[in-house]
């Protein structure tokens, strides 16, 4: 397969003035990587403030003045330069943006997707808009009819790329799984897919890879099949022989979501095999994943830490459970299980 | 789709649309009738009626010709039949004689209307022209030196008096440099054929410069905040995510976007161009409507021809808002069926 983006080392800092001189740096993602392959659909999942809409917004150069990137972007192998990102844009770069305030108040959707008659036809019915809702102005529409218009203008450029930033907020569960799909379909017909969303659910069903992102940061990769049966609890009685791994749920019978879903390799709502997954590699993941209401709604204490405020280290470090000496270093991404974990405990 | 119809762009009459008309004049006439009822209220409790003036102006007249005096002007008919007189009379086109110039009302009006529609209708245009460019660069040149500079200077305008501004373009153009006339529509001594349009614009240009300057700063200032906050929007971030340009985003939702209010306030300030009018006529006396008023309302208390003027005035208000408020929603689709 091949990526069509790789982002590496990705930073993103905001130069901020505290009175008249004293110019300091705050700084919002920190040695971020994410890989997306053509046909591959990769959610980026973390709760609100992490940062995630402003990766997106990076990737698309729409940052603020203000915000200095750090670390690299490659666009099928090449530097994503300001010259390449021009030419891209609005073609085989997609961006479909949070809500219906991204498009312009005094325009006809219509010509706000595309000025092409025949294709504007053709995207509305293939996504059961009717025809009238063309003439529509953006004020007019309903949250879903939104989304819609919102993907229409996104495919009316043929992307390669399609970076889609917190698609289902305020959208019913049905319209959201709606949305969802139609991402979806974009990635089986090729094109690669990042979704920005704080809806592990939804990405937990609909992605191929889940980049979990906490402080700047993503601490995981792992593939969605890795949720369905991610442990909740931290594997201390597990034997370590993990190389194969199949469903691997140590003793503990009392595992919520693990046996159900985890054997079968039903196809779900999607068309797709959920896996026999082995299981998450970050605590913070696996918190993420019992904090699911049904996995057992289990809350984790204390707050994600406030971009101007990072602890010295691993940033999971003051609320994780595993926490030793060895977390007051920043642990670096490697490589674990067919993911990606940045944990000196992880196994 | 009904309500897409009313004031769209596609002609045809609706019924909304005729519901929308029916409104707007009812109000139009409510307005003229509230106005004409309270400045006659004011112009009849005024000390100065048409017999203390002539009094003070003659004071040894006769009982017999105070006594005809009273009776032609009506002063002992009770005050809400004058009005309803007065009124009967605006209806038919009657507006009464003017004090001053001995002439029907309406004529005097018509005369002077001629001359404050050019001075009016060059300040309007102008002042609109130049503070909606002015504003497109100072949002353009956001806080950097340009910006500042004019930011600066459309503060000051907008803090002195229109007078004041009249008189140091006076100043400044007629008794210094010698560019401009000193004052007058036309050049003195000079038969009213044998004016010549360049005369006539020559004579108007330092009046309607000071007129401009009333609006154009508020407007300019009103495009920058606009503009900035388009610049700052959610729907620039995606155009540009989309791969448009600088120009396109500028003109295909920039200017669109900041036209709304500017057409708001430049059509609303029909009202402040009639008020300025009577002080920029007055430095420059410039034969128009404003100076007439001016003079009716202070030394002659001719009132005939001060209410005709109020009621004239009250008109062209009124169609300024109206066209603001058409203009509106023909170009902002939020604003459609909304009073």
């Amino acid at each position: 397969m091949n990526n069509i983006l790789e982002v590496k080392d990705f930073s993103l800092a905001f130069a901020m003035y505290d009175g008249v001189f004293h110019r300091r740096m705050l700084n919002v993602i920190t040695n971020l990587n994410i890989t997306v392959g053509e046909g591959e659909m990769v959610a980026v999942a973390g709760s609100s403030g992490s940062g995630k809409s402003l990766l997106a917004h990076g990737i698309m150069g729409i940052l603020p003045q203000n915000a200095v990137t750090g670390g690299s972007v490659l666009w099928r192998g090449q530097p994503m330069t300001p010259k390449l990102l021009k030419k891209i844009r609005g073609r085989a770069l997609a961006f479909v943006p949070q809500s219906v305030t991204y498009l312009d108040p005094l325009i006809r959707v219509g010509r706000q997707i595309t000025r092409d008659k025949g294709k504007l036809g053709e995207l509305i019915s293939r996504y059961h808009l009717k025809p009238e809702v063309a003439r529509l102005y953006p004020h007019e529409l309903s949250g879903g009819m939104t989304r819609r218009i919102m993907i229409c203008a996104a495919l009316a450029g043929s992307p390669e790329l399609v970076v889609a930033d917190e698609p289902t907020p305020g959208l019913s569960r049905h319209l959201a799984e709606h949305a969802m799909k139609h991402f979806r379909e974009m990635a089986d017909a090729g094109a690669g897919v990042l979704l920005v969303t704080h809806d592990i659910e939804l990405a937990i069903r609909f992605a191929d890879r889940i980049a979990v992102f906490y402080g700047g940061t993503t601490v995981e990769t792992a593939d969605a099949a890795d949720f369905v049966n991610g442990d909740g609890r931290y594997p201390n009685g597990r034997d370590g022989g993990d190389g194969a791994g199949v469903g691997q749920v140590t003793g503990d019978s009392q595992d919520a979501g693990g046996d159900g879903a985890g054997a079968g390799s039903e196809p779900d709502g999607t068309g797709r095999r959920q896996g026999d997954g082995v299981g998450l590699r970050h605590p913070y993941s696996k918190a993420l994943w019992a904090a699911m209401p049904q996995n057992g709604f289990v809350p984790t204490p204390g707050v994600q830490p406030y971009a101007g405020d990072l602890p010295a280290g691993c940033l999971y470090a003051p609320r994780c459970p595993m926490r030793t000496q060895a977390c007051d270093v920043a642990p670096e991404p490697r490589p674990l299980r067919g993911g990606v974990v940045s944990c000196h405990h992880a196994v | 789709m009904g309500k897409l119809k009313s004031w769209g762009i596609r002609g045809g009459v609706s019924l909304g649309k005729l519901k929308s008309w029916g409104i707007y004049i009812g109000r139009g006439v409510a307005l003229l009738f509230a106005v004409s009822a309270l400045s006659f209220a004011l112009a009849s409790a005024s000390p100065i009626n048409p017999e203390t003036r002539y009094r003070l102006s003659h004071p040894g007249v006769s009982q017999e010709n105070v006594t005809k005096m009273r009776e032609y002007w009506g002063i002992d008919e009770p005050p809400v039949g004058r009005y309803l007189g007065w009124l009967g009379g605006l209806v038919r086109g009657e507006w009464g004689m003017s004090t001053t110039y001995r002439r029907p009302v309406l004529d005097v009006i018509g005369e002077r209307f001629s001359a404050s529609f050019a001075l009016m209708a060059t300040a309007w245009v102008l002042s609109g022209l130049t503070g909606f460019a002015m504003g497109c660069v100072m949002a353009a040149a956001r806080d950097r030196w340009p910006d500042r500079i004019l930011r600066r200077i459309c503060l000051f305008l907008c803090s002195v008096p229109t007078f004041w501004i009249g008189l140091v373009l006076l100043a400044v153009f007629s008794a210094n440099l010698g560019w401009f006339p000193f004052g007058l529509a036309v050049p003195p001594g000079v038969r009213a054929e044998s004016v010549t349009l360049a005369q006539r614009i020559h004579h108007l240009a330092l009046p309607a410069l000071t007129l401009s300057c009333l609006s154009f700063a508020n407007l300019a200032l009103h495009v920058r905040e606009k503009l900035v906050d388009v610049y700052q929007s959610d729907y620039v971030l995606y155009a540009r995510a989309r791969g448009e340009c600088g120009a396109q985003i500028l003109f295909g939702h920039g200017i669109r976007n900041a036209l709304v209010p500017a057409i708001i306030m430049q059509f609303g300030s029909v009202s402040e161009l009639f008020g300025g009018s009577v002080f920029a006529e007055s430095v420059f006396s410039y034969p128009g409507l404003g100076s007439a008023l001016a003079k009716a309302g202070m030394d002659a208390s001719d009132i005939p021809l001060f209410l005709g003027i109020v009621m004239i005035s009250a008109v062209f208000i009124f169609a300024g808002n109206l066209t603001a408020n058409i203009l509106t929603q023909v170009i902002d689709p939020r604003t459609k069926g909304v009073g």
